[in-house]
This record gives structure tokens, sequence and C-alpha cells, in this order.
């Protein structure tokens, strides 16, 4: 595929991080025309696609430029997480991811679009408009992090972070036909992340290539002192392989056989494993039954009750805007009546009533107990497997205002990233195919800290699969 | 009345005196502007997290071993959940089913035989920020013009304490109290004043017939700031009980503030409607895990009980002044002076408090000597040696030397001049008016501006006078 300078021009669309990295180095272009070569892009089909929320004309860096998910604090760039809530908070401190990138000298583009506190699959729960699928400009990027993924997708960014709680990162890049990585919970730091549900919240790269998502996680991953959960990682390796002899990979029947998983995308994803044995994976069957069958509804217990902790603290007294008058409980219920969306209030109600005197063990408690056993059945398989094989997916990328009205139907668009994410496994989603002229995301779930092991398999799939990461209708 | 019995158990808050704040590294104590000891963490900003105090950590840790505590080798951090301006995450981080310490036990001797306190726990929280309310009446929020908040007083690490409720009366309560701060004071964790809130303490209060098992309603009695308010409000909550049930009413469960200007007990609230704190174990943090080499070192650091101390000195002092000595922290400096062991814990429990003297800067030695010598030495000038007993290079000798002409030969033409002077008084001793003696004495010491050792000059006197 590779480069990217077009005459003069440099093209965007094609160009991925790691060739515009050497670009810079061999000082064939300059910093500020990279920049300038991404904010042509944004002015070009930004109207359309509404990656952004806000751009960083004047910042720092002179390194490749990056765009972060408006989940991801930024000293002195507005910070909204998508939300009225946050409207004009500019945070006066960086998040550790922030300021990693700023250390590599990776420039901040601006910050992306995101459901409403990163709760949705689609981002048209963003109090700012929905973004755009680069693919097909009248579909869904996914969510929550669907401005981060068609930035990218759309060549408006070379890559970028996203967020992923229960499949945020994973399912845009998915739909958007790009590569995304849900790192081991605890390998990078949430420090300055707008939280939506701790225990799940992971920040990972959105890029082209899976190179390039080992490239930018060895920015970001690490123990952080501020981060309590955090831990040492390994040190990244860039992948390199062409083959995956030795590789034991398991297909969880469950995760490829769910009711609702298109004739497409199933298709798709079975191709790509016929592919692997082809490059000397032994592939078997197997079962993730009780993960897969009660997963999504742990996930809707223990997602919105963290949420509901997590989202206390905008009571209009110290940033934010706030609706002043009447007493103080006024106050506070008039700022976050018009301060919060739809899903957030759903999501508080939720998870206020499963964390009741009376409820808890029923609701909580037991959802933990499950998440155990979620956990188990996946330390069971890695026994025998090394990678874990199935759609990112369901469904390929839906029309905007498809699933809209229906949270249930939304929620299911999550349901086969949400048990490795509930587990606190890394998951990577590589493009595999089309169906029906959009693309259908691979996801790769390994154990824990096995991010180069995924790194290795996803590069060798990617290059034997060959997939066209430029939308077709922008070629 | 005699047939009512008091049940009373503590719940006690303990600000320690760490550097820093419990979950950041803001400068923690009191003093400084408003807002000025403030970050992104501790007043609640989206995506901040917590980092727990090591020290906060150990030195609760260190206190429930001083309370006989068990130490939890996974204790966890949860977050309670309540809406006020002075908690900055809509929670508060504390400590819910498995707390740092519990299940201890801690000695209060009394007058009548000692007594074991159970303590149920003692966790660590943050503390709230502080709420200004201005305008309207009462100090309180509900018709306040505006609040201001204060957040420097917000995450600062505090220990709640809670006991059985093993107390029987409010002098009991009170000598518990005492004898715990005086423990926290002497671990070095906090200054643990009830004047200036490091120090906190509620009381549950019910009773029952003398002599039987049940618990009634317990009520619960706040703003009480000093041992003596708390012992107060103990006694009018127990009186005011009493006549309920004599009267054939029935106590309610409440909470109430006591007043002590007028020692009226005002309801705070009902217990209908408490909240629902939604205690969510803290997904932030990990669990707590305090080794057991640690745990064994914090051991080896906590001093000997206060109540150990007190039964250990009774027998020689009373209990008294045993547990005066042991109550005000005087009972080291004791324990370190030589001499006859009831005038040295006189002098340590009245003469050096009252100088207000740091008892743990003064020489035992030094101190020892100035005790033996407090007889033969003017009073003035034992009392001005006491004032600089706590200096840092105090030498008894020096002063004793300055103080005491005891030198026969320099007193002995004194007192032949004073007799020479007082022929009439002189007579009338000698016919047997003993009595005389003192004033022959106070004689002299005018003469020598009350330098001369009272003992040589009374030896001198008798000798003459019966020549
Ligand atoms: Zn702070």
């Amino acid at each position: 595929m590779g480069g990217g300078l077009v005459g003069a021009t440099l093209d965007t669309l094609r160009l991925t991080a790691e060739e515009a990295m050497g670009l810079l180095e061999r000082g064939e272009v300059s910093r500020a025309e990279l920049r300038a070569a991404y904010y042509d892009a944004v002015a070009a089909r930004d109207a359309e696609l509404h990656c952004y929320l806000r751009l960083t004309e004047d910042a720092e860096g002179e390194g490749v430029p990056i765009a972060l998910k408006d989940v991801i604090g930024t000293e002195g760039v507005e910070t909204t997480a998508g939300s009225r809530i946050l409207e004009g908070y500019v945070p006066v401190f960086d998040s550790t991811v922030a300021a990693r990138c700023k250390e590599a000298g990776l420039s901040l583009l601006g910050k992306t679009n995101t459901d409403e506190f990163a709760m949705g699959s689609s981002t048209e729960n963003s109090a700012f408009g929905p973004s755009r699928n680069p693919w097909d400009p009248t579909r869904v990027p996914g969510g929550s992090g669907g401005g981060s993924a068609a930035a990218v997708a759309g060549g408006l960014a070379p890559w970028a972070l996203g967020s992923d709680t229960g499949g945020s990162i994973k399912q845009p890049a998915s739909l958007c036909g790009i590569v995304g990585l849900r790192p081991t919970y605890g390998t990078v730091s949430r420090y300055g992340i707008v939280a939506f549900a701790s225990s799940l919240d992971q920040v990972g790269p959105t890029t082209k290539t899976v190179r390039d998502c080992a490239l930018l996680y060895g920015v970001i991953a690490g123990r952080d002192p501020c981060d309590s959960t955090t831990v040492d990682v390994p040190p990244v390796e860039v992948p390199d392989a062409e083959h995956l002899k030795g590789l034991r990979i398991g297909v969880p029947r469950e995760l490829n056989e769910a009711d609702g998983i298109e004739r497409g995308v199933a298709d798709s994803v079975a191709r790509a494993i016929e592919l692997a044995e082809g490059l000397g994976a032994s592939v078997e069957q197997c079962s993730l039954p009780r993960s897969v069958e009660y997963g999504l509804a742990c996930y809707y217990i223990i997602a919105p009750a963290e949420a509901s902790s997590n989202l206390a603290r905008y009571d209009g007294v110290r940033y934010g805007p706030r609706e002043a008058g009447g007493s103080f409980d006024e106050m506070v219920e008039r700022t976050r009546d018009a301060g919060f969306g739809d899903e957030p209030k759903r999501r508080i109600m939720l998870g206020a009533y499963a964390l009741s005197t009376g409820y808890y063990e029923a609701y909580y408690g037991q959802a933990q107990r499950v998440r155990r056993v979620i956990a188990e059945e996946h330390a069971a398989l890695f026994e025998r497997y090394d990678v874990l094989l199935s759609p990112t997916s369901p469904t390929v990328a839906f029309l905007i205002g498809e699933k809209a009205a229906n949270p249930l139907a939304m929620y299911l668009s999550d349901v086969l990233t949400i048990p490795a994410n509930m587990a606190g496994l890394p998951g990577l989603s590589i493009p595999c195919g089309l169906s029906e002229g959009l693309p259908v995301g691979l996801q790769l779930v390994g154990p824990q800290f096995s991010e180069n092991l995924l790194f290795r398999t996803g590069h060798a799939l990617e290059r034997a699969l060959g997939f066209d990461y430029v939308p077709e209708r922008l070629r | 009345m005699a047939e009512w019995e008091p049940v009373v158990g503590l719940e006690i808050h303990v600000q320690l005196k760490t550097r820093t704040k419990m979950f950041c590294r803001c400068e923690s104590g009191f003093g400084a502007e408003p807002n000025t000891r403030t970050c992104p963490v501790c007043l609640g900003h989206p995506g901040t997290l917590p980092v727990p105090n090591a020290a906060a950590v150990e030195w609760t840790v260190k206190l429930g071993l001083a309370l006989g505590c068990e130490i939890a080798g996974h204790a966890l951090f949860h977050r309670k959940h309540y809406s006020y301006p002075d908690l900055a995450k809509g929670y508060q981080i504390s400590q819910y089913d498995v707390p740092l310490c519990a299940n201890g036990r801690f000695l209060v001797p009394g007058p009548d035989g000692d007594r074991e306190i159970g303590i149920v726990r003692a966790h660590l929280e943050e503390d709230a920020a502080k709420n200004v309310h201005v305008g309207g009446a009462g100090g309180r929020i509900g018709g306040a013009a505006h609040t201001l908040v204060d957040y420097n007083r917000g995450g600062t690490p505090l220990v709640e304490i809670v006991t059985q409720p093993d107390l029987r009366s409010a002098d009991e309560a009170k000598r518990f109290l005492q004898l715990l701060r005086q423990t926290i004071v002497e671990l070095g964790i906090s200054d643990a004043e009830m004047e200036k809130g490091t120090l906190r303490a509620d009381a549950n209060v019910s009773v029952r017939p003398r002599g039987a098992d049940e618990l009634r309603t317990r009520t619960e009695l706040k703003n009480m700031n000093s041992f003596t308010y708390i012992a107060r409000g103990i006694e009018a909550e127990v009186a005011r009980q009493i006549e309920v049930w004599d009267s054939g009413g029935k106590v309610v469960q409440q909470t109430y503030d006591y007043h002590p200007e007028t020692d009226a007990l005002t309801v705070r609230r009902t217990k209908e409607e408490a909240e629902d704190y939604r205690y969510l174990p803290d997904p932030d943090l990990v669990p707590v895990e305090p080794p057991a080499e640690l745990v064994e070192r914090l051991r080896a650091e906590v001093p000997e009980a206060p109540g150990a101390r007190i039964r250990r000195l009774e027998p020689q002092l009373g209990f008294e002044l045993a547990e005066g000595l042991v109550a005000s922290g005087r009972d080291r400096l004791y324990e370190r002076t030589p001499g006859e062991r009831r005038a040295v814990a006189n002098v340590v429990m009245n003469q050096l408090a009252g100088a207000g003297i740091d008892p743990d800067a003064v020489d035992g030695d030094e101190l020892g000597q100035l005790v033996e010598a407090r007889d033969r030495i003017p009073r003035a000038a034992f009392l001005e040696a006491l004032a600089h007993a706590g200096d840092p290079d105090f030498r008894a000798e020096r002063y004793l030397a300055e103080a005491a002409v005891a030198d026969v030969s320099e007193l002995e033409p004194i007192v032949d001049d004073v007799l020479a002077a007082h022929p009439d008084e002189a007579a009338a001793y000698r016919r047997g008016k003993q009595g005389l003696l003192g004033f022959f004495v106070g004689q002299v010491m005018k003469r020598t501006q009350g330098k001369a050792d009272a003992k040589v000059v009374n030896e001198l006197l008798r000798e003459k006078l019966s020549a």
C-alpha cells in the first residue's frame, strides 16, 4: 500500500503513522506540512463526518500528530466527554496518556467526538451531534469512540486514542475498517480520563495498521503512580511476523454463532479464520457458554452502577455550567437535568438502583460474582488456546437513527466485545473484509498482557488479508 | 435514679496529622487561606484518581494495634455516596465491610475496678470540606443566602473509631476518651484536640433497667467539643430518657445536638430520613494489604497502653493520682524521676503542670534533685527552679546553690543578730512558747531575702535557744 506522498500532496487517507514518522525523520515533510495536510482533510470532510469537537491548531510537538477522544483530559484544551455538563470545562492538567503523547512529541490535532460520557455505540448520544462513517455517511461510525475511528478511517488523523468500556474502541474500529486495541485492564493509566465505569475503562489506540497500533500502545502503556490500578507492562514489540506457525486459535461457538450476527459478517470472519489456518495456526472450536449468556446482563449492572457513582461529581458547584437559583438541591437537580442527556440519565438511574440498600447483593454483588466466572471461563480456554477469534461487532455499520430509539438494540452492538472486557482481557480488532460494501471487524482476544502476541497475530493476518482501509468511495 | 443503667457507645473521628492529604499530595493542616491547599484530585475534577497515603495507612494500623484490634490482611475502600457541597466527588472514600482494624478492646481502669471497652472497628477515610453558610438562620444550608466551601480540609485523612455500647456512665465515657486521646497523642499520629476538631466524638445513648441485658432504642448525640461537654451531654440525655421511660413514654431513635450553654438537647433529624449511601467498593483503588512484617514492626512501636500503666502505678499512688498522671501524659516523667514516690508524683502532677512545663522536656534526675531539696529551700526558689525544669540545659544543682544559703558560718551571725534583736521573744521561747520558732525563722528569711536553707536555720535556732 505504502506511499503517502502523491506528487507534492500527502495522501492522508493512505498514509500510516509509521510512514508519516519516516517522512518526518527523513525530512521529506515538515511538521507544519504534515499537520496542514490533516487540517486540509478536516476542511474537506469534517463538515460531513463531524469527527472533531474542536481543533488545536497551535498545539506543540515535533512528531506525528494525533487526535484524542474527548474523554481524554488535555491541559488548556476544553474536554467535554461529549456532554453539555462539561461544556466549557478546561482541565488544568494533562491526563497521563495525553502527557505521554506530548513527551513522545505527538502533536495534538484536536479532540474527537464521543457518545456522552462514552455511553453508546454510535456517537448518536453525543450532546454535540453524531459523527458519520467515512465508508457511508448515512451510517454511524460506531461508538463511543466513533469520532476517533472516523477521523483515522477518513484520513483526518494518522492515528487516535479512544477509550473502551464495553467495546468503544474495538466496535468503531470494526465499523470503520481500521485497527483498534483495547489493552489489558491496568496497562494504560486512567488518570485524567473522564470516568464512565472505572473497573472497565481502558484507553487504547485506533490506527490504520497493527504496527501503528503497537507503536502507539508503546507510547501510552506502563505503570502510572497516579493510577493505583496500573501495573508494569512487558516491553512492547512492533510486529513483523508473516506466519502463524504454532499458534493455537480457539473459535468460541457462542461468539461466532450468536443471534444477530449478520450473514456477511460471519462469512468474512470465517474466511479470515481459514486464512489463519493457512498461515500455520491450528484452529479449534471452543465454548464460552456463561460469558456470552451473562456478559451483557452483568455489564449493564456493573457499568451503570459505577457510572452513577462517577457522575455524582457533576453538580455545578466547582466547574461546568450551573443552573443557578433555588436551594442547593434544586440547583443540582436543574444543573443535571439540563446538563445530562438521556443515556447518562438512564444509566445513573439503573446504577443507583443496583447499588441501593436491599438490592446491592442481588444486582451488583451478583454481577461481580458472575464476572469472576467469566474471567475463569476465559482463563480455562487460554490453557488450550493462545488467541480467541470472533467477529468484533455482530453487524456492519448501521444507519444513523436505526437504533437510536431502541437502547436495547444498541446495547446488543457490544455483545461480542463485552465478555473479554468483563474479564479484563486485551482485544484487538482488525478489518477482515467487506459485507455489503461495509467493513467487517475480526476480534482477537488473548490472555492478560498478551498484547505482543495479538500484534504478531494481527499483523500476519492483516498482511495476508490485504484489506484496503481507504473507504471505497474516497479512493 | 439507681434502677436505670446508661448504655453508651462512642463514634470517634481522629484527624491524622500526616504531611499530605489522604488521596492526593496536597499539604494538609490548618490555617491556610481558604482553597489554597487543593488540587484537581481533592476538588473532584473529571478523571482524577485517588492514591492512598501510605503513612496514613501505617498510622491507622498502629492505632488499631494500640486498640487491640485485628489488622485486616485485605482491607477495602468503599465509596459512600451523598450529595452535599462539601463532598467534591459526590461520595466520600471510606471503609465499609472490611475495615483496616476490627475487634479490639481498650482497658479503662476506674476507681471501682477495670473496664474493658470493646472496639468494633477503626477505619480510614477522607474528611469532607468545610461549609460556611452565609445569611439566613441557624448556620444551616436550608435558608442560607449562599454557602461558601473551603476545600482545604477536604481529603484530610480521618480515622473513625467505633466502640461497642460498653460504657456505663458519662464519667466512664469521658475517662475512655481521655485515655484514647492520650494513646493517639503518644503514637504521634494526631494532635487530637477537641477544640480544633482534630478529635470529634459522637455518642450513642440508651438506658435500661440495671442488671438487664436488653438494648433499648438509642439516640445519637452530636456537637460536643470537649470532654466535659461530652460527659454533660450524655448525662443530660440519660436523664431525659429515664424521664421518658418513667413517665410511660417511648424513646424515639433520633439525633440530638447538645448545647453546652443551656444544657439543652435539640433534635437534628429522624432516622426515617436517613440516606441510602449506596456503598460501592471503590474501583479506583486496589485492596490495602499491610504486610505481616510491617504490622509486627508497628506493633513493637506501640507504647504500653495507658490503662495498663494506671494499673501498674495504682498500688504506689492510689487510683486518682495514677490516672491523673497517665491521662495527662506525665507518668513517663514520674517514672524516670527518682525520689520519694508520692512527693515526685505530686510535684509532677501539680507544681510542674501548674508551671505549664512540657513533661517530655524534663530531665528526671535533675527534677529528682529538686524534689529532694524542696523542703530545704524557700518555696519561691523551688518554684522558680521548677519553672526552668524544661529548659534544655537545666541543672538543679545551680538553682539549689543559688537558692539556698545553707552554710552555717554564713547563717550563724544572722541568727545571732535576730536573737539579739528580740530578747523578749527568746525568753518566751525558753519558757516553753515553742511556737515562736517560726517567728525567728521568718526573721532570718527576711534578712536573707528568703535564700536561707530552712532546715539549717531551724537547726541553728534550736541549738542556740536551748543553749
Ligand atoms: Zn489535593
